[in-house]
């Protein structure tokens, strides 16, 4: 395996028409690290995470998965688009992203969701891609539910069903956008718990969230984003034991 | 569990009173109604039957086809081909199918009928048929109504869900073949079903233009043997089963995905 970074942020711009949402963000995460981002609403959180797999194109900056630059070339909008389509695809396909609508496929069972990309995507064998499934549904803890179309499940139990169709493609790093915002607050503890799990586990992740407790206690870095900038970074302990910024601070106050 | 419910809910006292009703009409009409042309008729009614069917069968199935990429312009474009796919289905929904098989049988035919090249083709021993321009009008009509149906089924596919999709890696083709396409036909079957019925209903048409499908075979045997009713109500009877059929299948078809929306 390569020793570089699993996800390298340079001076990221995103402008939406005449919004400017990024304004200039690096980052970088290493194999392993917990990334929270944290920050208000509107202030590219989103943005921040969809431009990792190329969901949104940046307008400028260089993004690099496990050192390997997304190849871009300038778009007519006046900003960036990927130059080579096949790149992203094979790109994404090693990252994990977990929305906060879980996104699963209602046409779908449970075990179908989680084997479609390892099939379809990687090619991988349908009975190793069903063996394979079955671990990871087991580990999320719906072992029971392969059958399952996901109408039939709550809401906490459809999020665990789109992580485990994250683990199932073993991504380099998974990509969180607030994964328990939409969901009934006494369901926010199971998803969470199988958060945990992966962070336990050495899973490099990016995590966007609004659960500050969990954020302190699982990340290894935090990230505080203002108005398209990160205005502070630390761990854990610097940004919600002595946060710096008076921003910070009155947005810790604010929701904790 | 489903076939003792099935039996449950057709043993309730108003389903037996109306199925008592029915029978007691269809011994009424056996009985004293005319019915001794009938073994005589049956070989073309059958053929009738099946030139019936088949024209339902193709111009749906081609009809389909084309709504495809009808419908997939007016999402995505590009735009000439949006406006062109609009205006056509805005033009054969906004005329009588009548009108426009009329308009390909005795225009397009006679228009063919004029070019040498076209006459001494392989196609013309096809194109001085009526089926053709039948086909080609119950089909056209197809498309354009169910491009409009899955125009806003494509539409309506939950943006989310194709997010997820991209997000995994897949091409755009994989996303529309795994994903969209399948997500969107489901949202439109339950109009689907209702189009293929209406489809049915339009095939009878087909009869102005001297193809001999079902209608065509009884109102022949209506002229022949002098009974007013007798051959419309078998008619009846035999439009009634097949809209039974297909709306029993596509149900069927339906219900093996419950998606819940
Ligand atoms: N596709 C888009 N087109 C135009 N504007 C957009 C688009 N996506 C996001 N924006 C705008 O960009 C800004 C940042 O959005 P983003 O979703 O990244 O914020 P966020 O930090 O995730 O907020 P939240 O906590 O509410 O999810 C917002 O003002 C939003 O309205
Ligand atoms: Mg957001």
């Amino acid at each position: 395996m390569n020793d570089q970074p699993a996800i390298v942020i340079r001076d990221l711009h995103k402008r939406f028409g005449d919004l400017q949402v990024l304004k200039g963000v690096s980052l970088t995460a290493n194999a392993g690290e917990v990334i929270a981002i944290i920050g208000g609403s509107g202030s590219g959180k989103s943005t921040l995470l969809r431009c990792i797999n190329m969901l949104e194109h940046p307008t400028s900056g260089h993004i690099a998965i496990q050192g390997e630059a997304y190849a871009m070339r300038p778009s007519r909008a006046g900003g960036l688009q990927p130059a080579d389509r096949r790149q992203v695809q094979r790109i994404r396909a090693q990252l994990g992203m977990v929305f906060q609508n879980f996104n699963l496929w209602p046409h779908r069972t449970v075990l179908e969701n989680v084997t479609e990309a390892p099939v379809h995507v990687l090619g991988v064998p349908r009975d190793q891609a069903i063996a394979r499934a079955r671990q990871v549904l087991e580990r999320v803890g719906l072992g029971e539910k392969l059958q399952t179309y996901p109408v039939h499940l709550s809401g906490g139990q459809q999020q665990r069903a789109a992580i485990a169709r994250v683990l199932a493609i073993d991504p380099l790093a998974i990509l969180f956008d607030e994964p328990t915002s939409a969901l009934d607050p006494e369901l926010v503890g199971e998803v969470l718990g199988v958060i945990r799990d992966l962070a336990d586990e050495g899973r490099t992740m990016v995590l966007v969230t609004h659960e500050m407790a969990f954020a302190r206690d699982v990340a290894s870095r935090v990230i505080y984003l203002r108005d398209g900038r990160i205005e502070e970074e630390g761990t854990p302990e610097q940004l919600f034991g002595d946060p710096q910024s008076a921003h910070l601070k009155q947005f810790i106050r604010s929701v904790m | 569990m489903e076939n003792p419910t099935l039996l449950r809910r057709m043993m309730m006292p108003h389903r037996l009173i109306m199925a008592a009703m029915a029978l007691a009409g269809l011994v009424a009409i056996i009985a004293t109604m005319q019915w001794d042309w009938l073994p005589a008729a049956l070989p073309r009614l059958w053929q009738g039957l099946q030139v019936t069917l088949a024209m339902l069968a193709g111009s749906v199935v081609t009809g389909f086809m084309l709504a495809l990429p009808l419908a997939l312009f007016q999402v995505m474009g590009p735009s000439p081909l949006r406006w062109l796919s609009l205006g056509f289905c805005t033009v054969i929904r906004g005329t009588p199918l009548l009108l426009q098989l009329w308009l390909f049988y005795f225009g397009l035919g006679a228009l063919f009928a004029q070019f040498p090249e076209i006459r001494e083709s392989w196609a013309w021993p096809y194109l001085r048929q009526a089926w053709p321009y039948g086909f080609l009008a119950l089909t056209l009509s197809f498309a354009a109504y169910q491009g409009e149906v899955m125009r806003g089924a494509f539409t309506g596919v939950p943006h989310g869900e194709l997010e997820a999709a991209r997000a995994v890696g897949m091409s755009p083709w994989l996303v529309f073949r795994r994903v969209w396409f399948p997500r969107a036909l489901h949202r439109a079957l339950p109009t689907l079903s209702g189009e293929i019925i209406l489809q049915l209903k339009s095939t009878p048409l087909i009869a102005t233009i001297t193809v001999t499908d079902l209608y065509a075979v009884t109102t022949r045997i209506r002229q022949t043997t002098l009974l007013t009713y007798e051959p419309l109500l078998l008619l009846v009877a035999i439009y009634l089963c097949l809209s039974a059929i297909l709306i029993v299948g596509l149900r069927w078809l339906e219900n093996r995905i419950p998606t819940g929306r």
